[in-house]
């Protein structure tokens, strides 16, 4: 029996540094202020002692969510400009991404191989290379300070194209000539033909791409000046001891809807990991 | 995944990948170009001036200290994190019923959000937080954690916690990808596990390797996420990396500066990725 389970006792030990900060975030949001400050006021107030925390809440309440729904309107001002960023992002990278990838699975034509490089090559790029040259093509189209100038350059990333690529190369050319045969075009083969088989690639590249922009720092802060537009990812509570369960509530909200999209596509994330890595 | 012979060739592709690159080449392809053009012009009167930007940005005092950092950043980051990963992938691999537990536990961080553990981040690090109540608990003293040199190794740890998940389920793909029957025959002719690991196992993950090494070194420019929110501008000089000299030359609108610093990241990565194509086609 202990030789058996013995192995696993890092991957058990490790999984606590996971599930210590989560079981933080929820119990602490549901803790009174007396409670947190009772814990927290060493670190809010700098009184003397050290912090301390019970896992779960003496006296459970959900006073934070409710203070959080009507005293703080700027934060469900970010949460909407964080729900509107992601989803314009993610519509723009289907449209312009998947038909780009088909091109790229299905076709050959001369410079093909050049151009897709080009793509692989910008896909692993860090922000910090094109952030100049962002800059320069939002100022130069009036985009700075507009949640267009976050959503374009994000629209035209080529990281989705090449997720769902590497699907499509997984379509079956018997298919697709039995379908011409039967006089398919070649847009019917895409969108009767592609789209369904690929779907799985497409699932990847939205579950990948939710968590990058609900979580979207570099962008918004370089080139959004006016705070009114920042998205949730930049909200800074303010932790003074009363407001410590705000900030504690917010930080759930914030974390949700990630967790939601994680749960119910991590087998399309896993996909999504591993087409992003194999060679051709 | 297979290779595919007949793809006709057809100049229609071009009509599918045509508005996707239009948008690549107005708002990537075009504006590097111009930066590559502003690497070599002065900041104030747009004079060609050779090398000049480039050799102000070496020379500069903030650029070392990130650059080192940086460098020293991934240098004990990514082995960390790659051996650690490996080590646990190889658990899981042996007791594949467990692993989906696991599996789905060490992804979550990549789910969660910096924003929402920032305070989380406070409340341990802080001089009074908890990190030293233990410590000061098992007799030790106390720290204001973030203000001190240990600010980098808590870098450090952020990024093992966020990209463990990541570079286990790689991993994994690499050992699924191992036919059984090799591992079949060296146990029939009397292979140990250890030589099992270290003549079978490691040599058929090498391709996985060059892979999780690349994906991984990009993913540590993420780490800047967690030091700008915890830490601002002007973190600790141990954790100020080069991404916090990028934001803070940006603001400046040190452009030449700027242009020069890109163009020169953007050269070591597309070195790293040319000398990783070369390694893919060398192990075919």
């Amino acid at each position: 029996m202990m030789k058996k389970y013995f192995p696993l006792f890092l991957p058990a030990a490790l999984s606590l540094a996971v599930w210590l900060p989560v079981l933080f975030l929820a119990g602490g949001s549901l803790m009174g202020t007396a409670e947190l400050t009772k814990n927290l006021s060493p670190v809010l107030n700098e009184t003397y002692g050290y912090a301390s925390w019970d896992l779960l809440p003496h006296f459970p309440t959900l006073r934070p969510y409710v203070r959080l729904l009507l005293d703080q309107p700027q934060f469900f001002v970010m949460f909407w400009n964080s729900v509107k960023l992601t989803g314009a992002i993610l519509i723009g990278q289907i449209i312009f991404g998947v038909p780009a990838a088909w091109g790229f699975a299905q076709f050959d034509f001369p410079g093909k191989k050049y151009l897709f490089t080009v793509y692989i090559v910008l896909m692993l790029m860090p922000f910090q290379v094109t952030m100049v040259s962002s800059y320069l093509v939002l100022d130069q189209f009036s985009l700075l300070d507009t949640h267009w100038g976050i959503i374009l350059p994000a629209v035209f990333s080529t990281f989705p194209v090449f997720i769902i690529y590497r699907f499509f190369r997984g379509v079956p050319c018997a298919v697709i000539e039995s379908a011409q045969l039967d006089g398919a075009g070649k847009w019917q083969v895409f969108f009767h033909i592609g789209i369904p088989l690929g779907m799985p690639g497409i699932m990847s590249a939205i579950v990948l791409g939710f968590l990058e922009y609900w979580n979207m720092i570099e962008q918004p802060l370089t080139f959004l000046r006016d705070k009114t537009l920042w998205p949730l990812s930049l909200y800074l509570p303010d932790i003074a001891a009363d407001k410590a369960g705000l900030a504690l509530a917010a930080s759930v909200v914030t974390l949700a809807p990630a967790i939601l999209v994680f749960l119910y596509g991590q087998s399309y994330l896993e996909q999504g990991i591993i087409a992003a890595s194999v060679k051709e | 995944m297979k290779k595919r012979k007949s793809t006709r060739t057809d100049f229609s592709g071009l009509w599918f990948i045509a508005p996707s690159l239009a948008g690549v080449s107005i708002f990537v392809l075009f504006p590097f170009a111009d930066v590559i053009r502003r690497s070599f012009m002065g900041a104030m009167n747009s004079q060609f001036v050779g090398f000049s930007n480039y050799l102000t940005v070496f020379s500069n005092e903030a650029f070392r200290l990130a650059a080192k950092n940086t460098l020293r950043f991934m240098g004990i980051c990514m082995p960390l994190l790659i051996g650690l990963s490996l080590l646990i992938a190889l658990v899981l691999f042996s007791r594949m019923q467990q692993a989906g537990f696991f599996k789905t536990t060490f992804l979550i961080p990549m789910a969660v959000p910096v924003a929402s553990v920032v305070l989380l981040w406070r409340v341990l690090f802080h001089r009074n937080g908890l990190l030293s109540a233990w410590i000061v608990s098992i007799g030790g003293q106390g720290s204001d954690w973030m203000n001190s040199p240990w600010a980098f190794w808590i870098l450090v740890m952020s990024y093992l916690w966020k990209n463990l998940g990541y570079d286990i389920i790689l991993w994994l793909a690499g050992l699924v990808g191992i036919s059984p029957a090799i591992f079949e025959a060296a146990r029939v002719d009397g292979a140990g596990t250890f030589q099992i690991f270290w003549k079978i196992t490691l040599p058929n993950l090498l391709p996985s390797l060059y892979t999780i090494t690349v994906l991984s070194f990009l993913n540590s420019f993420k780490v800047f996420r967690e030091a700008y929110l915890v830490a601002g501008d002007y973190p600790h000089t141990s954790m100020y990396l080069l991404q916090h000299l990028f934001n803070n030359w940006f603001r400046d609108l040190s452009m030449d500066k700027l242009s020069a610093a890109a163009v020169l990241i953007a050269l070591v990565i597309f070195g790293l990725i040319l000398l990783l194509r070369r390694a893919w086609e060398e192990k075919e």
